[in-house]
């Protein structure tokens, strides 16, 4: 498969660094090899030039002509459905499930271990269950999924 | 009535009253100089003034007559004498006295509430989870394990070296006895024996044990949190976190951590 993620316009980014972290982007112009001119109207992050070292690109592109106005933009977001796809994808699971880990609190933590604990203990059994049954039959048995 | 009062002129006080004009906001007055004028009732006092009071000047010196030849006859005297001695160097001020301990302000974290958790840093105990009980008149924090739960019984700590954690249980229901104060926990000394019994760098070695007070008081106060505990529902889970140690992992930093 030959590379696809390209800085050009219309490619929605996903900021990495500054106030505006964890917020998309469109790219509207590319200014530079380093700089970019990206508007942000559903996160509303206004249009200004960004370093490319502060963004990362995600799969989505949308089609609207470069340079095209806020409205312009906003509309090609709306039409092209961005934010839901963008919480369909693992990165995004990702770094909301992150999010979630740093807000748990002390005692959300222990809860969290001691539920480990007994998922751990319980999946251990079912192998061993499972190898046993393996070992008596002497054909190896695919293991199924807990 | 308070207002009645306050209306009344004071002795040696005239009583101020309100103006009746006020700014509307915006620079203009309520009212104009018009409404004014006969709101005041100035057309009352047009024209008429008021006779000046005349103040007799009270002599400030007076000529006395000289005897004796050549001392010119007279002499003016000031009738309030000066004083007849000025100090050559400046007063020593006292200079404001300093608080003691007992009079400092003390000063408590908003996240440290009754009831609330905390992580032990330092001492004997520390690292095990406790309760926060109140804070006594030195500024330490009283805590407790429970000691039915974690081994820490009823005792101080400063709460720098304690981590206030998000998590509280309810004490409406927890009544601390009156006697557990400062004076409670402090440290009993033993006189030293005289020196003609035996030898003098023989130290004693005294092993604390708890008082029959301390006992009652533990018992008492840890079936108060573990009432409190049950009726939150999460018995289970409470009880083994207070019983768990508290440890970071790799990668886990607590500056940066929640609580």
């Amino acid at each position: 498969m030959p590379f696809e993620r390209f800085v050009q316009t219309g490619r929605v980014a996903y900021v990495s660094h500054g106030s505006n972290k964890g917020k998309l982007v469109a790219i509207v112009d590319v200014i530079d090899q380093n700089r970019v001119l990206v508007d942000g109207p559903a996160a509303k992050i206004p249009r200004g030039q960004m370093s490319l070292s502060n963004l990362h690109l995600t799969k989505f592109r949308l089609k609207f002509p470069f340079t095209g106005s806020t409205r312009v933009v906003r509309k090609a977001w709306e039409a092209g459905k961005i934010e839901r796809k963008w919480k369909e994808t693992v990165w995004a699971q990702k770094v909301a499930a992150k999010e979630k880990r740093a807000a748990l609190s002390d005692y959300d933590r222990f809860k969290l271990r001691k539920a480990k604990r007994v998922r751990n203990a319980l999946r251990t059994e079912a192998f061993y269950r499972l190898k046993k049954v393996a070992k008596k039959s002497k054909r190896p048995v695919k293991p199924t999924k807990k | 009535m308070s207002n009645a009062v306050a209306a009344k002129p004071q002795e040696g006080k005239k009583a101020q009253g309100k103006p009746r004009n006020y700014d509307l906001g915006n620079g203009i007055n309520r009212f104009s100089r018009a409404r004014m004028f006969h709101k005041k009732a100035i057309y009352k006092f047009l024209g008429k003034t008021t006779p000046k009071k005349v103040v007799e000047k009270k002599p400030v010196t007076v000529e006395k007559q000289i005897g004796g030849e050549k001392n010119g006859q007279t002499r003016t005297v000031l009738l309030k004498k000066r004083r007849s001695s000025y100090p050559t160097a400046d007063l020593i001020k006292k200079r404001p006295s300093k608080k003691c301990f007992s009079q400092h302000v003390r000063h408590l974290r908003a996240s440290i509430v009754p009831g609330t958790i905390l992580i032990l840093l330092a001492g004997p105990h520390k690292g095990k989870r406790v309760v926060f009980m109140k804070q006594l008149k030195s500024g330490l924090l009283l805590v407790n394990g429970p000691f039915l739960i974690n081994g820490c019984p009823l005792r101080r700590i400063h709460q720098n070296y304690v981590i206030a954690t998000s998590t509280k249980i309810d004490m409406s229901g927890v009544k601390l006895p009156e006697n557990v104060n400062d004076e409670y926990f402090k440290r009993v000394h033993e006189k030293r024996a005289k020196k003609e019994e035996g030898d003098i760098f023989a130290v004693k070695k005294t092993k604390y044990v708890p008082s029959a007070q301390r006992k009652v008081d533990q018992k008492l106060v840890d079936s108060m949190i573990v009432d409190a505990i049950k009726k939150s529902g999460e018995k289970k889970t409470m009880f083994a976190y207070l019983a768990t140690m508290f440890g970071l992992r790799s990668s886990q930093y607590p500056h940066r951590m929640k609580f």
